[in-house]
């Protein structure tokens, strides 16, 4: 029990965290495979990340240093939500550093600084299957999976190549895991999937409303799905942010005013930060 | 500089729950309402949000009513985010709602059938006109007359034409723990187990839509209410260390057992087919929902073509639980800036590569 809350560490009780690392443990060890699990009704929203907060809940441990992100930023409203209920029913101690943290929850970015083999990364994510806007029925798309039938998803891509002369995703972009499972790399922009390959860190993937939880063990093969002639290219809005003057960071547009003018700034705000006081 | 404005997310949280709490009190010039007066005087409320809070405890769907400011969904989601911290002791041992304490029982498929038809409190033949006397306080209704409590078994009509054998017969317990969805992830093929559980915590407007889609003509199924009847019923455990039944409690409940277009075939003579709606408190509309629903989800097992929305038992068991889907459609108000941010740089590519190709057309 812990910190006046009246819940076990970590809210979920010892059972249910049980459950989840049994679907974690399989899930690393069927990299991309989407394993079923008995999500739980949590005290927020599914949407809000329900998935990742279980995931979380299941792996942390008292001695942990975690940092809550949301569109690569510390200070939105949820990632403030979240981090708050880790502190509040678990007590770890909480970070806004990339470096110092050893459980990194996001929606939405990975983080630019390249993460260790002492980190886990959980993702919040949405719709875990790959192919749901293409195929509707959950039982249809597992029958896909088990046969490695792909074809449809390769044609969506080729059907974008040939009306726009490119592939129209530019999040939540498809990506095949050592070359067996198609994966949901959860809603990141295109431009973070390169950071997936070979990611020293265990990645760790949440769906709290479809109840899954898939998993990417260190140094595995993340290949974002592309065509010999085509080849994937990750894209960022061409400009340098304005606070730190990055140029290869992911950059987030700001309005500034009613005239059409725009300033383009870091989205991953640790990032940034740590880059204008020289860290 | 503009950018500080969509920093302080910590404060603005703080502030925004301070000024929700605010508002729910509402003007203080007003008394406050108490949870006695919501749990006494508000009971379909409660009930609806026992049923999709998947919780029977009247006094805490109070709470969560009040502190929902009235809305029922969200109300219903505090009682679920609750009850998924409580343990599961055991799985009941089938309710008898034959031995229901009725307060309500009807059939529109007898004129008279044993135990009679009960109209108990319904607002079924009110005049729906506004009662201006209610906004008056203070003025007490006439006392109702009163009959003596029986504690006869009341027969279901089911059992009745089950003894020609006219409709199809309870299919009885297999003995095996049913399905709980609340503990393990929804799986197609799903059991009408896992079907009716979905069905009883399921919206009730979705269920209503659906239900009246096949009046329609959208997987019809020529439904008559067999019988719909409301009241307590007792629940018992058998602890594996007792051996034996043991009640702990009441639950209030709308049971529905509509009767539906007959099917045969050569092995089988004709025979009247069910669906069945059981619902936590008095929810009549949401039980005879349900009941519709689940028999057009029954399509396919009885050899008919399922082609409608309420006969497609993934769409259906998918989209029912409004928990999950006013998750869902909610979460769009939290920040997509990222993903927003790459559609634009894709359209605005898509847009260049537009413009390059129609001036290159122009030249040639």
């Amino acid at each position: 029990m812990n910190v006046a809350s009246g819940y076990n560490f970590a809210y979920l009780d010892e059972q249910t965290k049980r459950m989840i690392r049994r679907a974690i443990l399989k899930a690393v060890a069927i990299p991309g495979h989407q394993v079923p699990f008995g999500s739980r009704e949590m005290p927020l929203p599914y949407g809000w990340g329900t998935g990742g907060i279980q995931v979380t809940a299941a792996v942390l441990g008292r001695d942990d240093v975690l940092k809550v992100i949301d569109q690569g930023a510390d200070d939105t409203t949820n990632a403030v939500s979240i981090r708050r209920f880790f502190a509040r029913t678990a007590g770890v101690a909480t970070t806004t550093h990339t470096a110092e943290a050893t459980v990194i929850q996001t929606r939405h970015r990975i983080p630019e600084t390249a993460l260790r083999q002492d980190q886990i990364i959980v993702y919040q994510v949405p719709q875990p299957e790959p192919l749901s806007r293409l195929e509707p029925s959950r039982e249809e798309t597992r029958r896909m999976h088990a046969l490695a039938d792909y074809g449809l998803m390769h044609v969506k891509l080729y059907e974008d190549i040939t009306r726009f002369g490119h592939v129209s995703i530019s999040y939540d972009y498809p990506v095949m895991v050592d070359g067996r499972y198609l994966m949901a790399p959860s809603p990141i922009p295109a431009f973070d999937n390169p950071k997936m390959d070979r990611m020293a860190a265990l990645q760790l993937f949440g769906a709290g409303r479809e109840k899954r939880i898939y998993a990417v063990p260190p140094y595995t093969s993340v290949r974002s799905l592309d065509f010999d002639d085509h080849e994937f290219r990750a894209s960022r809005a061409p400009h340098a942010c304005l606070l730190c003057g990055a140029t290869d960071s992911y950059l987030d547009e700001v309005v500034i005013d009613d005239q059409g003018g725009r300033m383009f700034v870091c989205s991953d705000t640790d990032h940034c930060e740590g880059r204008r006081d020289g860290t | 500089m503009a950018y500080v404005a969509v920093k302080g997310g910590e404060r603005a949280i703080d502030n925004a729950h301070a000024w929700l709490a605010e508002a729910r009190r509402g003007d203080p010039a007003v008394a406050e309402i108490g949870v006695d007066q919501i749990e006494a005087q508000l009971g379909r409320a409660i009930d609806r949000v026992m049923a999709e809070g998947s919780l029977h405890d009247r006094g805490l769907a109070a709470l969560a009513i009040k502190q929902a400011q009235g809305d029922l969904i969200e109300a219903a989601f505090l009682l679920r985010a609750y009850r998924t911290t409580l343990p599961r002791f055991a799985a009941s041992a089938p309710l008898d709602t034959e031995a229901m304490q009725v307060r309500r029982r009807i059939s529109a498929v007898f004129k008279d059938l044993p135990g009679g038809q009960v109209l108990g409190p319904t607002t079924d033949y009110t005049h729906r006109l506004l009662d201006f006397a209610l906004a008056a306080e203070g003025i007490a209704p006439p006392r109702a007359p009163r009959a003596d409590v029986t504690d006869e078994t009341i027969p279901s009509v089911n059992a009745i034409l089950a003894h020609e054998g006219l409709i199809e017969r309870d299919a009885g317990s297999s003995g095996e723990e049913p399905a709980d969805l609340t503990r393990e992830p929804l799986a197609f093929p799903a059991g009408r187990d896992v079907r009716l559980q979905a069905l009883a915590r399921g919206d009730e407007g979705f269920l209503l839509a659906l239900g009246y889609s096949t009046q329609r003509g959208w997987g019809g199924t020529h439904p008559f209410v067999g019988e719909l009847r409301v009241g307590e019923v007792g629940v018992e455990i058998v602890p594996p260390e007792l051996g034996f039944a043991i009640d702990i409690g009441d639950v209030s409940l709308t049971e529905c057992q509509m009767v539906n277009q007959f099917a045969g075939s050569r092995s089988v003579k004709p025979q009247f087919t069910r669906g069945y709606g059981l619902v936590f408190g008095h929810a009549e509309r949401k039980a005879m929902s349900m009941a519709l629903v689940d028999r057009a989800m029954r399509a396919a097992e009885l050899g008919e073509d399922a082609t409608a929305p309420a006969q497609n038992i993934e769409f259906v068991l998918y989209h029912c639980d409004n928990i999950e889907a006013t998750g869902f459609v909610e979460h769009l108000k939290l920040p997509h800036y990222v993903d927003f941010q790459s559609e634009l740089e894709t359209v605005r590519r898509m847009r260049a590569d537009a413009d390059a190709a129609a001036i290159r057309e122009a030249a040639e």
